[in-house]
């Protein structure tokens, strides 16, 4: 693509519309008459004047720069890239849900009602929690608000001194980030040589003013946390409660549930665990799961089931309140009951069960030629580091630039932060062995270039839209908007 | 078993258990201590096949009531979607897509959003806007705390007009903060000027207002940003992005924040989710916002290109420092929210606003003549309004949707003391036709 697309504003041709609208067919009056006169607009926005063709050429010809799940291999390590199957999306616009208002009355949404109420017994079935809501529409909303629950337990048995937040130094910067929101303070506990929680510095660094420990597991290097039992024991002894942030979620599906673990909360990811897609950064949906004790605290308002009926209940006087405008991703939602629907029971075990051994097969086939720091089996997802090939001044974002010359979207890279040079590779369930070879083949001559070619790489990618591009230059100077 | 999904067969599995060398798939889950694990299969229901399926997402969705004409808003309203709005986003080069953390090969989802923040500029009048939030609640919340970190101050001043469940979301996000929110009282559906200037001073960190409020009346934007001159306190207003299509854009009206729920601009209704959270600010807050930006830069062969930018705010830099936590947001309704506004284009989005404005008017006109309605409050309003019903409003909307129509919303829920009164929403997508056999129809149930 040598020349790159204009952007929509520089399509603009006077006069030239792209919409349909009804006539007017009540009475005409100036709105001059009905509007304050301080608050009339007095100059239109600049939106483009395009016809609908010039819309959907623009916007088809920009899809066309993109990488997708649906173009080529993601293996974007804890994004679980996996294929977003196409029922989900037939389902979630059928006009019985994309054209329901959420305020229309209770006996009118009986069925979107019913979804919600069997999605969320379904999620606790799978994470082994007593409850769940649906209402956070993102993982860090999810943390967000389950780490109100958190506060909101302790608040209301009198403990007001809990006021850290545990966080291992493995963990997604949306946990701190999340705690800070709840007004926490953030205490790091150390990683032990295996990249789990070192137990001496959660000894030492628990106390009587812990709120909780939130913990990935299997954690951020895809190694299943072994002392996960006497972490939870540690971290309930001293009062505090143990957070799952599922981002992970991918491995564990009918094989272990966080809540017989030990947790007390989980978020779910329903955009990487449960097949619905990222959209290019969203819409998610972060469900929120608690353990009995912390039912009272959950968002406002529950779906409840009385009989054979479903209503939304606000009697809630202990919830933490509302954290968002309705009910959550609704829409997204329905992408993961019919995707829960599909697959069954059986289905979800056989999802985690080829994520682990897809994520094993590359490991042991790319062990040799990148540095593996943990050489164990490891769970849906593992780190590799690029010191090797640092050696011959290749670095792992250029590692990563050169995978685009081959159509393969890169590993998650510099994360996390306890692994020099990381190389973060997630295969997922829904790739085939011969994706998973081809990916190894491009990455042993990416490592043979690093000794041989040094500059191939470096130079990379060579082969995309656009080049590398200044990110410096881009923050020193922000140009944020399209002026005229 | 076989499933679409799964690609790998039965040998392939065994190929890589060699390679792997281990003799089953089970042994790789042999880390997990053997007392911790499910051994149960999940208690779930049955596979389905895709038909099958399909027939059962049909029965579920076919007791969803779609059918009634409708005049329901309160955040979210049934304007016109144009066609072409879902066949973009059924491209799955955006939708499979993840956040363009790549941009050599995510110049698509970049450009868009550029251009995504370029619209909520050019219609809010502000410098810079975000490349989006979850709604319209939280981004207002955003908002708050966006204020108490540049001023330093705690107290925050909302609108008792502002949306009911925004005001619980802020409440929520406020909470655990150093934050003191009082309201702002209203009267005659509008806030009470004098009431607001007693409360102003220099500890205000902010004054959140929303206009066109709960009920549909236009606040005195220019008056109530006056009120913070010589303040350090934000003003931020939370506006319906279709009236920017022939109201005055807040910022130039004062407002530091605009923020706002854009529903309106394309999306399906959907149960109240996915939504869209639309952000702008002046330019001195540009490294106080939350959440993704896109800039603008070269690559280097010096073409033109788009990047994720300003990241030093954002939570895998910062961490517990960053701006917010938020990570996804909603970029495929900005996607959603960037093609409506460039099949409506300037042009478009006023007769939009316009027609929504005279068939709201037509309507209360109407409606008003039913003998025992009265129109509660006499202030300049916008595509929604209130109105006084001689029964309580449950009832009201119940007997109404046996008769084919979603009358409006139970203020009742929301307001104690107005259970008799009916928040109705008018869209350019109602005919006069539909509208006078809403009369037709309210005044054979309230006779």
């Amino acid at each position: 693509m040598g020349h790159p697309i204009p952007l929509i504003f520089e399509r603009s041709v006077p006069g030239r519309t792209g919409y349909s609208l009804p006539e007017c067919d009540v009475p005409e009056v100036p709105v001059q008459q009905l509007l304050p006169a301080g608050q009339i607009r007095q100059e239109a926005p600049r939106l483009p004047q395009v016809s609908e063709g010039d819309v959907i050429r623009h916007y088809v010809n920009l899809s066309s720069l993109n990488h997708s799940v649906d173009t080529g291999f993601y293996p974007l390590g804890s994004c679980t890239m996996k294929y977003n199957p196409k029922v989900n999306e037939t389902a979630t616009r059928l006009p019985g849900f994309a054209r329901l208002h959420p305020l229309v009355p209770e006996r009118c949404a009986q069925g979107a009602l019913e979804l919600m109420y069997n999605l969320e017994q379904y999620l606790a079935e799978i994470t082994g929690m007593d409850a769940v809501s649906l209402q956070p529409v993102a993982g860090a909303h999810g943390e967000y608000t389950g780490l109100k629950i958190i506060a909101a337990y302790h608040k209301a048995r009198g403990d007001h001194k809990r006021t850290t937040v545990l966080v291992p130094d493995s963990a997604h910067g949306t946990n701190p980030a999340s705690a800070a929101m709840v007004g926490m303070k953030i205490v790091e506990i150390k990683s032990d040589c295996h990249g789990c929680v070192c137990l001496e510095d959660l000894k030492a660094k628990v106390d009587d003013t812990v709120a909780a420990l939130m913990l990935t597991n299997p954690n951020t290097l895809g190694l299943f946390d072994i002392n996960i039992a006497e972490i939870a024991e540690i971290v309930h002894n001293a009062g505090g409660l143990l957070y799952y942030d599922g981002a992970n979620a991918n491995a564990i599906l009918g094989k272990v549930r966080p809540g017989d673990t030990g947790f007390d909360v989980v978020h779910l990811n329903l955009h990487k665990t449960f097949s619905t897609p990222h959209g290019g950064g969203g819409p998610g949906s972060g469900p929120v799961g608690v353990k009995a004790q912390l039912i009272p605290y959950l968002p406002a308002p529950r779906v409840v089931k009385e009989g054979d009926q479903y209503r939304l209940d606000y009697n809630l006087p202990d919830s933490i309140g509302k954290v968002h405008s309705f009910y959550g991703n609704f829409g997204v939602n329905v992408r993961a009951y019919t995707y829960i629907r599909m697959m069954g029971g059986e289905g979800l075990e056989r999802v985690s069960e080829d994520a682990v051994l897809n994520a094993n097969y590359l490991q042991a086939r790319l062990k040799g030629h990148y540095h593996l720091e943990y050489d164990r089996l490891c769970m849906h997802e593992f780190v590799l580091s690029g010191k090797l090939q640092k050696a011959h001044g290749v670095r792992t974002l250029d590692i990563a630039k050169r995978l685009l010359d081959f159509g393969v979207h890169p590993p998650t890279i510099y994360f996390p932060l306890i692994i020099d040079e990381a190389i973060m590779i997630e295969p997922t369930e829904t790739e085939g062995k011969e994706t998973l070879d081809y990916f190894i083949d491009v990455m042993l001559q990416i490592a043979r270039e690093a000794k041989e070619d040094p500059e191939k790489v470096t130079q990379a990618p060579h082969t995309t839209p656009v080049s590398r591009l200044d990110e410096v230059g881009a923050a020193r100077n922000p140009v944020l908007r399209w002026q005229p | 078993m076989n499933n679409q999904y799964l690609p790998n067969t039965p040998e392939q599995r065994r190929q890589m258990l060699e390679a792997i060398g281990v003799g089953s798939v089970e042994e790789l889950f042999s880390y997990i201590p053997e007392k911790l694990r499910l051994n149960r299969p999940l208690n779930l229901p049955h596979p389905m096949a895709e038909a099958r399926l399909m027939a059962h997402m049909e029965e579920l969705a076919g007791r969803n009531e779609v059918g009634a004409v409708s005049f329901l808003g309160g955040g979210i309203y049934d304007h016109f979607s144009p066609a072409a709005i879902d066949h973009i986003l059924t491209r799955s080069e955006f939708y499979t897509a993840y956040t363009p953390y790549q941009p050599e090969v995510s110049q698509g989802t970049l450009q868009a959003i550029f251009e995504y923040q370029t619209m909520i500029c050019e219609l809010t009048g502000a410098d810079v806007a975000n490349a989006s939030l979850y709604d319209g609640a939280t981004a207002l919340a955003e908002a708050a705390i966006i204020a108490l970190n540049t001023t330093r101050n705690s107290k925050i001043l909302l609108a008792g007009t502002m949306h009911p469940w925004y005001r619980k979301v802020l409440d929520t996000y406020m909470a655990d903060l150093d934050a003191q929110v009082a309201e702002i009282p209203a009267v005659d559906g509008r806030l009470d000027l004098d009431a607001l200037a007693g409360m102003v001073d220099k500890d205000t960190a902010a004054i959140l207002v929303q206009s066109p409020n709960f009920f549909g009346i236009i606040e005195d934007l220019p008056g109530i940003g006056k009120m913070l001159e010589g303040h350090k306190g934000l003003f931020v207003v939370c506006t319906d992005p279709i009236s920017l299509g022939i109201l005055e854009a807040p910022a130039r009206l004062g407002a530091d924040i605009v923020v706002g729920e854009g529903q309106s601009l394309g999306l399906a209704q959907s149960f109240g989710g996915p939504l869209l959270g639309f952000m702008g600010v002046t330019e001195k807050l540009t490294r106080r916002i939350p959440g993704r930006v896109v800039g603008e830069t070269r690559d280097t062969q010096g073409r033109r290109g788009f990047v994720l930018t300003l990241q030093t705010r954002e939570q895998h830099i910062r961490r517990e420092k960053a701006t917010s936590n938020i990570c996804s947001n909603q970029a495929l309704c900005a996607l959603a929210a960037s093609v409506y506004l460039s099949l409506m284009g300037p042009g478009g989005l006023r007769e939009v606003a316009r027609q929504s404005l005279l068939k709201a008017a037509y309507a209360r006109e109407q409606l008003a003549q039913i003998p025992g309605v009265e129109v509660p409050h006499a202030g300049p309003w916008f595509k929604e309004f209130a109105l006084k019903l001689p029964r309580p409003a449950a009832a009201v909307i119940d007997a109404m949707v046996d008769r084919g129509y979603y009358a409006g919303i139970d203020l009742g829920r929301f307001y104690p003391g107005m259970e008799d009164c009916l928040l109705v929403a008018v869209t350019e997508k109602r005919t006069r036709e539909e509208i006078d056999g809403f009369r037709a129809a309210l005044q054979e149930v309230l006779k």
